[in-house]
């Protein structure tokens, strides 16, 4: 890499000391598929628009929700091929911990490890930022934990947030849903409803992804049919 | 002549009812000459956990300053201390990294969780864990130490009690080893009274 003639960080500063690679970044995460998450009292779930560029592909075969440790599972808006990068090394950090430690990694170590690693990719020479934003939501000793990860590199934990297009919409939407005495079942409610909102066309188990993790301390994704009984509750 | 035996040593660790002891012997040697009476092989990694290390001084002292390192390095970035069982999970790969070239060390692992819950664990210096529900030894003089404690060892001790046995077992055990002794030093470590004690010992 470094004796590349282009091995110079691709994000430099503008002269009004902005980094506008980052903030490209960010337009590629906002024209992303949105994608939410809402911490309740006794778990979190995350779900998102599962988007395809045509009714020939197999919807079977995508699945927008991976899981990073038994306890912990993420979401991505943007660019799908950036997120698998950060899904791979996330795993390899949280196997390196249990390696380690004989222990699960800690949702706020490894959103750190993750943060990291976009960090670096704003600094390094040869690269440019990722065009992603995750939500990772686990639920480990520390109880249930919302974190949202950006192309630059910050992160911050959440009660409830929203990443993609329409996020605006949907987060003032989470704001006026959000209840702190929330149990997981009003929140997965509370989540279709909020996907709900900026739906392009109908909602169905087919186009939309839900994971979650309760006190069980298991993250998993929700079946077909079981979408399909939270959507009949709420529409 | 054995690396191992170089300097001497003697380690006990010992659990009770919500407590739990470890212990060393004070000497330092190099084979047969004795050169200092107040070498604690015992180290605290924090209130609640201390390791022990028997084998080779020179491996002992690095290696506690890698593991305060580390320890300080991991309380810096999740803001809570090692629970025994995940410092012993990485003083095992610690060890193990240096398969073919080891630290010439036996930890013995002493320390209780936030409920008091009393965990002891010892290993051979590649890393291989034994964790035990009621004593460990390390050093020059297993042996009898084995013998001592699984004569004296009874379950469910106090704190009190756990003292006076780990203590009884280490000036016992050491008797019959020329390379540990000259006194001792036992660290009692329970939920709300921990307390470290010196014991004078046959000097001879």
């Amino acid at each position: 890499m470094a004796e590349s003639a282009y091995s110079f960080s691709l994000t430099t500063f503008s002269p009004s000391g902005k980094l506008v690679q980052i903030e490209h970044a960010l337009n590629a995460v906002n024209q992303g598929a949105t994608s939410l998450g809402i911490k309740a009292r006794d778990g979190v779930v995350i779900a998102t628009e599962k988007k395809l560029p045509s009714v020939l592909v197999d919807k079977d075969s995508v699945k927008k929700i991976v899981q990073l440790t038994p306890e912990i599972g993420v979401i991505y808006s943007g660019m799908g091929p950036d997120s698998r990068i950060l899904v791979r090394k996330a795993r390899k950090a949280a196997q390196t911990y249990f390696m380690t430690y004989n222990e699960r990694i800690p949702v706020a170590q490894l959103v750190r490890e993750v943060a990291t690693v976009m960090q670096e990719f704003t600094q390094s020479g040869g690269v440019r930022p990722f065009g992603v934003s995750l939500l990772i939501a686990g639920y480990d000793s520390h109880g249930p934990q919302l974190y949202q990860a950006d192309p630059s590199g910050t992160f911050f934990a959440w009660k409830a947030s929203a990443i993609g297009k329409n996020m605006t919409d949907a987060k003032e939407f989470l704001e006026k849903r959000y209840a702190e005495d929330m149990l997981l079942e009003d929140a997965i409610g509370a989540a279709l409803l909020t996907l709900k909102e900026g739906f392009e066309g109908a909602m169905d188990e087919d186009n939309i992804e839900v994971g979650i993790v309760g006190k069980d301390h298991e993250f998993r994704c929700l079946s077909k049919s079981e979408i399909k009984d939270y959507l009949e509750e709420i529409l | 002549m054995s690396i191992s035996t170089y300097n001497g040593a003697a380690i006990i660790a010992m659990s009770g009812k919500d407590c739990v002891a470890i212990g060393c012997d004070l000497r330092l040697g190099i084979q047969n000459q004795t050169l200092a009476t107040d070498f604690k092989k015992v180290y605290k990694i924090h209130d609640r956990l201390y390791l022990g290390l028997a084998g080779l001084a020179t491996d002992a002292l690095t290696l506690n300053q890698r593991f305060q390192f580390k320890h300080n390095m991991y309380k810096l970035r999740e803001e809570r201390n090692m629970k025994p069982a995940t410092f012993a999970h990485m003083v095992s790969k610690t060890l193990y990294e240096k398969r073919f070239g080891p630290y010439f060390v036996e930890p013995v692992i002493a320390g209780i969780d936030d409920d008091g819950t009393p965990y002891i664990t010892g290993m051979d210096s590649l890393g291989a864990m034994e964790t035990s529900k009621d004593f460990m030894v390390a050093g020059t003089a297993p042996n009898s130490l084995w013998g001592v404690c699984e004569s004296f060892y009874r379950p469910n001790l106090g704190a009190d009690d756990l003292f006076e046995t780990i203590s009884q077992c280490l000036l016992s055990g050491v008797d019959r080893d020329a390379l540990s002794g000259w006194g001792a030093v036992v660290y009692v470590i329970a939920k709300d009274k921990s307390f470290v004690r010196t014991l004078k010992g046959r000097m001879d």
